[in-house]
């Protein structure tokens, strides 16, 4: 009750709150149907992913999972973010989880052994937060009413002007943290032993990302194409990469997927 | 909309993602559930940031700025988070969370000396991810 | 310098001398020699120049505070009076001769410098007992001469006799001194200081409140010290130490300490007839027995060990009847001949390889060897024996006459009891004295079989102290007894016709007897070979006694005795040799009272912390076992299993934060 007041005291006046007050959870909107339905689809293909048994299932549940939060952003009138979930989500982390499970060899099929033996153990902690969670979540916010009418909050053009105004700072901090991960990606990826045989290689791959994070910032305020900068990092630097080591298939494996992710 | 509907689907989409993060075995599985819960987030962020965008006069766009950045540093994340599994992989053998037991006692009739000779066997294999690390 | 100064640096000059020799012994080994034999030599001459000052006079006294120490106030003070300045002399003169002898005796042994520097020290310890006037720095000295012997009989630890003979010897002694702190205490409580000068103004005023305690519980710790019945059998044993420490332990420092100490303080003990009683019962059971036990001794130096436990008991005796007069001339001549006697024996155990007077008496033309202790041996023993005019004859005649004073009634507050005992006794002993010095010539010297080995002259350095101290035991007794009085109490120490001619007669008794029982059983000797030698005749002294002295009881099946009938003291003493031999069974019962009861103690005390004491140990120690064993359990290394503790932990925690925060 605390915290419902505390929610409202914090969000709106009091005037608003007269106003939800009017809507029951009985009646639902369209919208609100809608949501519900993805969401329930959503939620679905989030359970299979963690549970099932087949691997590379998994990864497609997750894309069933993902798309189904675009579609909530949308109905949340979060547009750019929604194809921005598609983009970076959808198209890139996916197929980089899909490459991650074939370089290591994942079984295809059914795996016995995909849960651990923690398994029900987690299932009770899960099960706790989630009831906690859902409880304090409900308690807190079911009087409040988010009006979707009126312009849309996240369209495109919103987004960039906040992000572009008061957000430059941030973005620019962001452009050098990919950097950083990208140059971490890479030589994480490496093999150990090739590092004495190849030594100017390092090189060629530190050279090339150093025009891209400009590019990372330049781009996404203009295009949804740019945003997939932030979301594959190490398939932009890759394809310069890869050449000189290309000649192992076997030993240049971790460059290879995110080469040819970064083709897609 | 009630913003209770997005509120709860995050925390149950949350929750999924700590099961497997729990659950799973393979360390790539781990990495989806992580996503999971990443996502749940920006769901939180997205529908707070659109309903304080209709009720307060001036806002910065705070929650979907911030989803924004959520979602390159995650991406940033999972590049990171392959090529350590991968590099595990690669040195283990394995990608299986439970089997990366380098932190357990060893069961040794040496009681007190147990830790010590832990830290010791463990320091080369640390050592080795450090210097691969830092090549 | 005055008299004061010189007789601070008396003291002082040894102590130098050892530190320095302790700091120095391994860096510097050529200094060890100078800074051994120096400093005693320059402490000898000054007690003789302090001895010249004073003179006989009256007492030097200074006393310095060095700060306060409570209610009774302890001083560095001195106290010199005739018996300090010649006492002091007689200790310088038998260790420069110490000192000097082992420079030859331990010339090859690789721990001489901490053994000169510990000799020094025991010398520095002893000047300091004799010359101070404060109880306190007594105790002080005399407790590090219990550390210094217990080192110094230990000089050859390898061997198992030397280990427990010093362990012995500390704990005897140690056991005579814990009644010696205490009753230390009480006389200082009584008198209100630790002066001796005013300890004897208030004895003499009377206000001494318990003096029979006070008195027995000093007592104590003189018959620890100066090895008087029935604490004296740690002596015996130190003859496993080296024959100078023998020497120097016997003649002149550490059993003259108690008697010294009794001289010093004999007013607090004529203040009590009980422990005049007690003092001259210990006296003459210590004569005795000791006398009997030396006739059996197999051992040449056990042989002097009982002898001087009897010649400490006739200055006990002395004591006892009240005359320290005759006491300290007794030590003083006693010292100078018991000294020679030693450092004799230890050339004899050098020339002969052996320490057993079975063996000696086995080898002929022993004396052609070592003409020097042939002649020195012979005059010391006769001074022993009391025979006229050698020195020891007329101080144990002035004992005797002492003692004749008090039986006849002519003295005062003396017991006529304590001199009856003491008389009786000292007679006794007189006749045991003459025919156990007599046997140990005999045997010594006049055996017969093989030849004596032949191991080349001796050092210089041991025969000319046998005659430097040959001069004192020939000529001191007939030239002091004279002027000793004016330096002691005044009393005549002069012979008188009665006892002279007693004690004489019965020590010509003594030695004529033992001469025929020799004549009779020699001839035996022949007939039972025996006798084992040093392995190392070549080596040094000091080697071959360690080795004879490690040698002896598995060659003769015992420390103490010989399994020989060719000995004269077997066929005097008869059924009771066995006895005498093993010093009456002293030490057995001792085993018995207090050995056994006290391993039986600590048995009893190791089971009990074994099996009692551990076993709460081992319980304590159980539960926390336990609970480390289940909380290890949970350290499986899984990462899983640990974010999945730290997530159930925080979704109780928000749970119970979100409960509070709502009110419920």
């Amino acid at each position: 009750m605390t915290l419902a007041a505390a929610a409202g005291l914090l969000g709106s006046g009091p005037t608003f709150t007269a106003a939800a007050e009017t809507r029951g959870f009985l009646s639902p909107t369209g919208v609100e149907i809608a949501f519900l339905l993805v969401g329930l689809v959503t939620f679905g293909a989030a359970i299979v992913t963690v549970t099932t048994r087949q691997l590379v299932h998994a990864a497609l549940w997750l894309v069933v999972a993902l798309g189904g939060l675009a579609v909530e952003y949308l109905l949340l009138t979060a547009e750019f973010i929604a194809w921005v979930q598609v983009l970076i989500y959808v198209g890139s982390v996916v197929v980089l989880l899909l490459f991650g499970l074939m370089l290591t060899r994942a079984p295809i099929g059914r795996s016995p052994d995909a849960d651990s033996g923690n398994r029900w153990a987690a299932l009770t902690v899960a099960v706790a937060a989630a009831a906690a969670l859902v409880w304090v979540v409900v308690d807190a916010f079911r009087t409040i009413w988010i009006d979707l009418d009126g312009p849309a909050a996240g369209s495109t053009e919103a987004t960039g002007a906040s992000l572009f105004q008061n957000w430059v700072l941030p973005f620019e901090a962001l452009s050098v943290l990919l950097l950083a991960a990208l140059v971490g990606a890479i030589v994480l990826s490496r093999k150990a032993k090739a590092e004495a045989a190849p030594p100017a290689e390092p090189t060629p791959p530190k050279s090339t990302p150093a025009p891209s994070p400009p590019a990372a910032s330049t781009k996404p305020g203009s295009s949804p194409a740019a945003s997939t900068k932030p979301g594959n990092p190490s398939a932009a630097s890759t394809p310069p990469g890869n050449p000189p080591a290309g000649s192992p298939p076997a030993t240049s494996g971790p460059a290879a997927p995110s080469e040819q992710e970064g083709t897609r | 909309m009630h913003l209770a509907y997005p509120a709860v689907l995050s925390a149950l989409l949350f929750c999924t993602g700590l099961y497997g993060v729990l659950a799973r075995r393979n360390a790539i599985l781990v990495l989806m559930s992580v996503e999971l819960m990443l996502n749940a987030v920006n769901l939180n962020l997205v529908a707070f940031d659109v309903w304080l965008s209709r009720t307060a006069e001036e806002t910065l766009h705070s929650g979907q700025a911030l989803t924004l950045f959520t979602i390159a540093i995650a991406a940033a994340e999972i590049g990171i988070g392959l090529a350590i599994v991968l590099a595990v992989h690669r040195n283990r053998g394995t990608s299986d969370i439970d089997k990366l037991r380098d932190t357990a006692e060893r069961h040794d009739p040496d009681g007190p000396d147990g830790p010590g000779h832990d830290a010791r066997t463990s320091g080369p294999a640390g050592e080795a991810q450090k210097a691969e690390a830092t090549a | 310098m005055t008299t004061t100064t010189l007789a601070v640096l008396v003291p002082l000059l040894p102590f130098l001398g050892a530190v320095a020799g302790l700091l120095l012994g391994r860096t510097a080994p050529g200094f060890v020699r100078p800074l051994a034999v120096l400093p005693t030599l320059a402490a000898l001459v000054l007690a003789a120049l302090v001895a010249a000052r004073q003179g006989g006079g009256a007492a030097v006294d200074a006393a310095t505070e060095l700060t306060p120490t409570g209610s009774v106030p302890i001083e560095l003070a001195l106290h010199i009076d005739g018996f300090a300045a010649l006492v002091a002399v007689l200790v310088g003169l038998v260790a420069s001769c110490v000192q000097i002898y082992s420079t030859g005796y331990l010339r090859d042994d690789p721990r001489y410098p901490s053994y000169a520097a510990l000799v020094s020290l025991f010398t520095s310890a002893m000047l300091l007992v004799v010359y101070t006037g404060d109880l306190m720095v007594l105790l002080v000295g005399w407790e590090v001469m219990g550390i210094c012997s217990y080192f110094l009989v230990g000089h050859y630890w390898e061997t198992p006799q030397a280990r427990a003979a010093s362990l012995k010897a500390f704990l005897v002694t140690k056991l005579g001194d814990v009644p010696f702190l205490i009753g230390l205490f009480a006389l200082a409580t009584d008198a209100g200081s630790f002066r001796i000068t005013r300890i004897l103004g208030t004895v003499a005023s009377g206000g001494l409140d318990h003096p029979t305690p006070i008195a027995l519980l000093l007592l104590a710790g003189v018959a620890g010290k100066s090895a008087q019945f029935p604490l004296h059998t740690w002596l015996p044993d130190a003859m496993a130490g080296p024959t100078p420490v023998s020497a120097l332990i016997h003649a002149a420092t550490m059993v003259a300490a108690g008697v010294y100490f009794i001289a010093r303080l004999l007013p607090v003990f004529e203040a009590s007839q009980a422990a005049m009683v007690v003092l001259a019962v210990m006296a003459a059971v210590t004569m005795a027995g000791s006398g009997l036990a030396a006739l059996a001794q197999d051992d040449i130096k056990r042989v002097l060990a009982y002898s001087t436990i009897g010649q400490l008991g006739y200055m006990t005796g002395a004591l006892a009847v009240g005359d320290r007069g005759a006491a300290v001339f007794h030590l003083l001549s006693h010292g100078a001949f018991k000294a020679l006697l030693f450092l004799a024996a230890g050339v004899i155990i050098h020339a002969a390889g052996t320490n057993s007077l079975a063996a000696m008496s086995r080898m002929r033309n022993l004396r052609d060897r070592i003409p020097d202790a042939y002649w020195t041996m012979t005059v010391a023993l006769l001074a022993l024996a009391a025979i006229p005019p050698f020195s020891g004859f007329f101080s144990k005649e002035a004992v005797l006459g002492v003692a004749e004073h008090v039986v006849t009634g002519h003295t005062e507050h003396e017991p006529a009891a304590a001199g009856w005992i003491v008389l009786v006794a000292a007679l006794l002993t007189a006749v045991l004295t003459a025919a156990y010095a007599t046997r140990l010539w005999l045997l010594a010297f006049r055996g017969r079989g093989a030849e004596a080995p032949d191991h080349g002259r001796q050092p210089l350095t041991m025969t000319v102290v046998l005659w430097v101290l040959a001069v004192p035991s020939l000529a001191l007794g007939g030239f002091a007894f004279r002027v000793l009085p004016d330096w002691f109490d005044g009393r005549d120490l002069g012979p008188t016709l009665t006892t002279s001619v007693l004690g004489t007669g019965l020590a010509l008794v003594g030695g004529i007897v033992t001469y025929a029982a020799w004549r009779h059983t020699t001839a035996l000797a022949a007939r039972v070979p025996l006798g084992a030698v040093a392995a190392h005749p070549e080596g040094d002294a000091a080697r071959v006694e360690a080795e004879a002295i490690a040698a002896h009881e598995p060659a003769y099946g015992d420390i103490a005795y010989a399994p020989d009938p060719a000995d004269p003291g077997r066929l005097l003493l008869g059924p009771l040799h066995r006895h005498a031999a093993a010093g009456f069974h002293l030490d057995a019962v001792y085993t018995a009272l207090f050995v056994r009861p006290v391993q039986a103690g600590a048995s009893l005390v190791r089971f009990l912390d074994r099996e009692v004491v551990e076993t709460y140990v081992r319980g304590a120690g159980a539960l926390p076992r336990w609970l480390g064993t289940a909380v290890r359990r949970s350290q499986t290394g899984n990462v899983q299993t640990y974010v999945s503790a730290l997530l159930a932990g925080t979704v109780v925690l928000a749970v119970a934060v979100v409960l509070v925060a709502t009110g419920a």
